[in-house]
């Protein structure tokens, strides 16, 4: 079976075109890069993404701190992760890279913060 | 008024990566001025990752990127003013700028960077018929408000306009639970990167609708649905129109470069990309004032953002240190059809060996053709592209020997092949 796709690892948004048979992916043209094959590959098996939102913080110079995941978390958690984060509240400061939520949802991949919030 | 080299007037992306680039070029009296409370721009509410994929080979958030640029320009000591608002440039370059403590001030810099970035094209400006009730906002007020201020405009949303924006936020609002309905773009094709259709429409089944608008608005006080019908030739097709309830509407129709403190210096403009008409230096046709970043133009990559206003700064801090107040005699770059402009749109004549950056974008979307630079008659470089599209801006490199003496202009033109 032929599978056509946009890669998404860069903006060129190169147009994959992978063969799949069985579950397997034999072979994927249109990718500049090798980035695009491996990209391929895992969003025919295993389609992951990088989740970024925010999450409110207590008693800061802003009321909230944007976050990412520190790596891919499956896609299908993405809506799951984002409204595990509509209760939570962490106290100011803030510095990037400091964990907010040690791993979200079970997938072994920490949430972190990607600004600075100073106390108020 | 105080004694100072360079003004950079922004402390976004650009003004910071001139900033760095013009101190390490040698000036040392710097000062970058922004009416925020925080560096950064844009950046800061743009929470998303996909910046500096070229510059730190790395996919960072915008508030990640600019915390790099912040910790240069610091570590480099240059000073920078927050909450400070230049409210007026000269043509001799004097600033009168507005700071809470400080009050009104002036300064008199050798030179002066534009780097005040863009704003979004009002609604007033976009013709919807019906009344303007509340729940109308643009796609970048939006994104300030979940992303800055921590609310959420509505719950149920159409979006108007697929720039990259509109994308974005279609993605984050439904991450804070809202339902976005639908993408409404006018044109036949998305304004938006490719990558962002994928992860912000498709990966949350959002639909897109192509050469769509919206034909009304409903409501009084506040938005109660919108009508959405296809578009022909520029007109609606009648009985195409399909009603969609939604409390929120959100547009995405394109961003402006914000210059009216050009205009008050009297910088000419152009009429296509709205930003200063420059030269390969990045000058505008007052001298001593250059610009870079999105007051230039609009960029879709602020990696682009940050080379271009580097390069800026280095050629402000040439203007400083070596006294460069002349521009020599200077040929246009002209555009064949399908390009819609070039950025520089002049280009100096004067024998150096600085390459020349074009920066352009076309008009539709193209495949398999070739960009072809002429000077004169001769090519001076030809590249081949598979794809071109008005959302992804070109660039060509040339470098500067090969130009022929006495030519009269260059010309870019997209070619078959
Ligand atoms: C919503 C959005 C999403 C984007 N997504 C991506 C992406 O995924 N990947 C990517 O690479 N790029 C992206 N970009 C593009 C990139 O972020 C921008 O092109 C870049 O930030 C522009 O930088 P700038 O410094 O020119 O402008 P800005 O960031 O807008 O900075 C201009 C600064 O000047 C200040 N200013 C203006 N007027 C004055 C004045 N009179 N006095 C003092 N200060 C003033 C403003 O307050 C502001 O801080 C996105 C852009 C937007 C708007
Ligand atoms: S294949 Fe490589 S160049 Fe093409 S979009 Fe993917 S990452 Fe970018």
């Amino acid at each position: 079976m032929e599978r056509k796709l946009i890669c998404i690892g860069c903006p060129l948004g190169c147009e994959l075109t992978a063969q799949v048979e069985g579950g397997e992916v034999r072979e994927v043209t249109g990718n500049t890069c090798p980035n695009g094959e491996r990209y391929a590959r895992k969003e025919l098996t295993n389609p992951t993404r990088i989740l970024t939102t925010t999450v409110r913080v207590r008693g800061g110079t802003l009321p909230v701190v944007s976050v990412k995941t520190a790596g891919d978390i499956p896609k299908g958690k993405l809506l799951a992760c984002a409204a595990a984060l509509k209760d939570v509240e962490i106290p100011a400061p803030m510095a990037p890279g400091q964990v907010v939520v040690p791993d979200i949802l079970g997938t072994g991949v920490d949430l972190v913060a990607t600004k600075s919030v100073e106390r108020a | 008024m105080e004694a100072c080299d360079l003004v950079i007037i922004g402390g976004g992306p650009a003004g910071l990566a001139a900033a760095v680039a013009a101190r390490q070029a040698g000036v040392e009296n710097i000062l970058v001025l922004e009416r925020d409370s925080r560096l950064g721009g844009i950046l800061n509410q743009c929470i998303h990752s996909g910046f500096g994929l070229h510059t730190f080979q790395q996919e960072l958030t915008g508030p990640e990127y600019a915390a790099r640029f912040v910790s240069q320009v610091k570590g480099l000591g240059i000073a920078c003013l927050c909450d400070a608002m230049v409210l007026d440039l000269a043509a001799d370059r004097t600033l009168t700028v507005i700071h809470p403590e400080r009050g009104i001030f002036t300064l008199h810099p050798k030179a002066v960077i534009l780097a005040m970035g863009c704003r979004e094209r009002p609604r007033g400006a976009l013709n919807i018929p019906g009344f303007r009730p509340a729940g109308i906002y643009t796609a970048g007020t939006a994104q300030h408000l979940v992303n800055i201020e921590g609310k959420l405009p509505g719950r149920e949303c159409v979006i108007l306009g697929s720039g990259d924006i509109g994308l974005i936020m279609a993605r984050r609002m439904t991450l804070e639970g809202a339902k976005v309905k639908v993408v409404a773009e006018l044109m036949p094709y998305s304004g938006g990167l490719k990558r962002n259709i994928v992860q912000c429409l498709e990966d949350f089944d959002i639909p897109l609708k192509l050469s769509h608008t919206v034909v009304n608005i409903h409501g009084k006080e506040r938005l109660t649905g919108v009508t959405i019908a296809r578009v022909e030739q520029g007109l609606p097709v009648p009985g195409t129109e399909e009603y969609y309830a939604c409390d929120t509407l959100l547009l995405s129709c394109g961003l402006i470069p914000e210059n009216e403190l050009s205009r008050g210096a009297g910088v000419e403009l152009s009429l296509v990309t709205n930003g200063p008409v420059v030269n390969d230096r990045l000058e505008t046709s007052v001298p001593g004032v250059f610009a870079a970043g999105n007051v230039l133009h609009v960029h879709d990559l602020v990696d682009y953002v940050s080379q271009e206003a580097a390069a800026a700064g280095e050629n402000a801090a040439r203007y400083i240190l070596e006294a460069q107040t002349q521009t020599g005699p200077e040929i246009p770059v002209t555009c064949g059809p399908g390009i819609r402009y070039t950025v520089p749109q002049k280009i100096r004549l004067e024998s150096r060996d600085e390459d020349v950056t074009l920066r352009l974008r076309v008009d539709g979307v193209y495949r398999n053709r070739r960009l072809t630079v002429l000077a004169g008659d001769a090519p001076v470089s030809s590249k081949k592209r598979r794809a071109l599209a008005p959302g992804e801006m070109e660039t060509i490199r040339l470098s500067r020997k090969p130009l022929p003496v006495g030519i009269r202009e260059l010309r870019v033109l997209l070619e078959e092949g």
